[in-house]
């Protein structure tokens, strides 16, 4: 009886999870299917229609929206955007954090303490600062200006991570490695970065995430040859409805970067969104 | 421990003291270009901006004039900054305890089945997804039309099994030619009929879309003799493709009307009722005699249902906070799960020793032993949620943006969007900064406990 009633509650759960599952499938099918049928056939019928004639699937969307130059140089400037991003921020926080967890410097802790406050920082209340001052500077509208600001707002966590990281490594292990006589630069690196990977990496992913993903600040800092996809396609969101077609084979480029990084670095990848969804 | 270091060091050797100064300068300089370029960057363009946007939300639009707290009480005038003030109240509640609540059960769920992993990945993976993309696929999935939104598309489904379609909505009976139009949208024929009799209910405006492949001429049908306790009639489309038929009369070509729903009303009461064939013919047998009006309730005409209106002013904002739920949801599984699994085993076994039903288990056992958790989940959510942005910004159509406005595309609105007002959207800012500084001091505090 208690068997009889635990299997069928099982059996309960079971299904309710598979209802969930889809229920979280399915928008992003509806993407995918959408991304792969031609305007026509999304004026006539939904996504789904695809499940009775497979026939309106083709890629000739996508060979579409290789031939379009705004769509294809937008692609590059995320690449060129979140890969400078990610690359500075890992370098210099990882310099920083060194030097929080084991170098001597005067208000050392008081300063780390203020990183730490700006870990909430919200990057509203940059914007027109630092739109003002890169105005000046001549970056705003430039690649590096929105890389600028992306590291330097990616910093705050990425400061916290490696330095708690850092200094979780055995005092004796850095002390040996002094008295061979060892310069704080080769420490860093022949030490202290090897021994960091697995926070470095968890680090990388979610900043490198975090930019690939951002419109926000590029929507700003961005002009129209420096923007990456996300604000190229929400320039085309106007016209929504019409152009499904082109937004959503856009929409699914700009997703499958970052979903292939979630499958291939799972155990990386969810760490450092844990860490880093404190900001 | 500066001080000490230089105490031990000075006695012994002059020359010592000397080295271990100059050792310990150096490291500082050393230490001084591991962390400048760090601090640059924080000083440049963190704390410089905070400090100039709390200045700038002092001044007037144009920034030329002081007007002291000003932008602030306009902020709680203004009827679209106000608007966007509500909503985040509503988003900063509503979103962080569905997805604490929703990520509880769903990780006390996962753990009985085999294939959790595979299900927590799939919750997971629209955390890789940006905010612009999710905002696409759920525009996608919203949209009013039944046949492009997957969600109406369902809801009306669901909707006509239930209550059944109308099959002509478009259709009605020319005047003057036998049908009579009731208040509520229904026809009945203007004159009445007794058993043995044949009518022909002549309709028009059917669409070609709406009529089905399957309907037959009606013409044989109106021809035919109704036996004396029978009454017969057809229901026809009074138009014939080409031209040349005759209205009011059922001409040969002319197509009969499948499905309609037919009755018969005798003193005003219904009696009987019945549904049309192939070729629009119905009959109504074992009648008594006397006379009858045949009618075509109202339902045969009804508009069709289009289902919910998602992104309409009253639903955009439960909507997009529908949106978020599923960006979010796997997140706080992940985070409940590991909690959880954390949670002594011998608590939950003795409890069961005891025959609590698992009911018993998960409110009096596991939500408890669960609390630090679980406000970990519920602040670091609300944080996020204070700062949602390119979900409203993506998915609010044009017209309905300022129904779905937050804070965050407020102040976006007010200081690029068209607003200009750079004061105001200064103040939006700085509010938003001064709304998350209890997570701040929560965060500093933490951190200083954890180096005791």
């Amino acid at each position: 009886m208690n068997a009889l009633r635990r299997g069928l509650g099982n059996g309960l759960v079971q299904a309710f999870l598979v209802i969930v599952g889809l229920v979280w499938v399915t928008p992003l099918a509806g993407l995918f299917l959408s991304s792969m049928r031609s305007a026509q056939d999304t004026a006539e019928g939904g996504w789904w229609t695809v499940l009775t004639s497979p026939g309106q699937l083709s890629f000739d969307n996508y060979s579409a929206l290789l031939g379009n130059a705004g769509m294809t140089r937008a692609f590059w400037n995320t690449v060129l955007i979140s890969v400078p991003a990610t690359v500075l921020v890992v370098v210099i926080a990882a310099l920083a954090g060194y030097a929080f967890a084991w170098l001597e410097f005067p208000f050392r802790d008081t300063i780390f303490l203020v990183v730490v406050a700006l870990l909430v920082v919200p990057v509203q209340i940059g914007l027109l600062p630092v739109a003002k001052l890169f105005g000046a500077l001549g970056l705003f509208g430039t690649i590096p200006g929105v890389v600028l600001f992306h590291v330097a707002y990616g910093l705050p966590f990425a400061i916290f991570l490696l330095r708690n990281y850092f200094a979780e490594m055995p005092k004796e292990m850095l002390e040996a490695a002094r008295m061979d006589g060892g310069g704080e630069w080769r420490i860093f690196t022949q030490l202290v970065l090897p021994v960091g990977r697995p926070a470095i990496a968890s680090l990388a992913i979610f900043q490198f995430l975090w930019v690939w993903n951002d419109m926000l600040v590029a929507l700003l800092f961005a002009d129209s040859s420096s923007q990456p996809l996300t604000v190229e396609l929400q320039s085309q969101i106007r016209q929504f409805g019409s152009n499904i077609d082109v937004l959503a084979p856009g929409a699914f480029l700009s997703l499958i970067v970052p979903v292939m990084v979630f499958f291939a670095f799972q155990r990386h990848f969810v760490q450092g969104v844990m860490a880093g969804s404190v900001k | 421990m500066t001080a000490t270091l230089v105490k031990e060091a000075s006695p012994p050797a002059v020359n010592m003291a000397d080295r271990r100064r100059r050792a310990r300068r150096r490291g500082r300089i050393i230490a001084l270009v591991f962390v400048l370029p760090a601090l640059l960057l924080l000083g440049a363009l963190v704390v410089y901006p905070v400090v100039f946007s709390v200045g700038r939300s002092f001044f007037d639009a144009s920034g030329s004039r002081f007007v002291g707290g000003d932008n602030y009480t306009e902020m709680f005038r203004d009827p679209a900054t106000l608007k966007a003030v509500r909503n985040s109240a509503i988003w900063v509640v509503v979103a962080p305890t569905l997805l604490t609540g929703l990520g509880l059960v769903l990780a006390v769920l996962v753990e009985k089945i085999r294939w959790a992993t595979a299900f927590k990945l799939l919750l997971f993976m629209p955390m890789a997804v940006s905010f612009l993309a999710a905002g696409i696929i759920f525009r996608l999935a919203y949209d009013e039309d039944p046949d492009k939104g997957v969600l109406n598309a369902a809801v009306v489904g669901v909707h006509d099994a239930f209550e059944g379609t109308s099959s002509y909505p478009t259709a009605r009976a020319r005047d003057g030619r036998g049908l009579t139009k009731g208040a509520d949208g229904s026809y009945r024929t203007t004159a009445s009929a007794s058993p043995g009799h044949t009518v022909g209910l002549g309709l028009v405006g059917v669409l070609p879309k709406d009529l089905p492949k399957d309907a037959k001429p009606a013409y044989a049908a109106a021809g035919q003799q109704a036996a004396r306790d029978e009454l017969r009639g057809v229901v026809y489309l009074d138009f014939t493709p080409g031209g040349g038929g005759k209205e009011g009369r059922v001409d040969r070509g002319e197509s009969g009307l499948p499905e309609v729903k037919v009755e018969a009303a005798r003193d005003g009461k219904t009696v009987a009722s019945t549904t049309t064939a192939a070729d629009g013919s119905f009959h109504f047998s074992g009648l008594d005699p006397g006379s009858y009006t045949v009618r075509l309730p109202a339902s045969n005409f009804s508009p069709p249902y289009e289902g919910v209106s998602w992104l309409g002013p009253a639903l955009v904002t439960p909507a997009i906070i529908g949106a978020y739920l599923w960006i979010w949801t796997g997140f706080a599984m992940v985070l409940i799960g590991a909690g959880l699994a954390a949670l002594p085993r011998d608590a939950l076994e003795a409890a069961r020793m005891d025959g609590a039903n698992e009911w018993q288990i998960f409110r009096r056992i596991t939500v408890p032993l669960l609390a630090p958790v679980l406000t970990v989940v519920f602040v670091t959510l609300v944080i996020n949620v204070m700062k949602v942005f390119d979900l409203v910004y993506i998915i609010a159509p044009g017209p309905v943006q300022e129904d779905a406005t937050v804070l965050a595309t407020q102040m976006w609105l007010v200081s690029f969007g068209g607003g200009n007002n750079q004061g105001l959207g200064s103040a939006l800012g700085v509010l938003l900064l001064l709304l998350v500084v209890p997570a701040m001091v929560f965060n500093v505090r933490r951190f200083r406990r954890s180096q005791r």
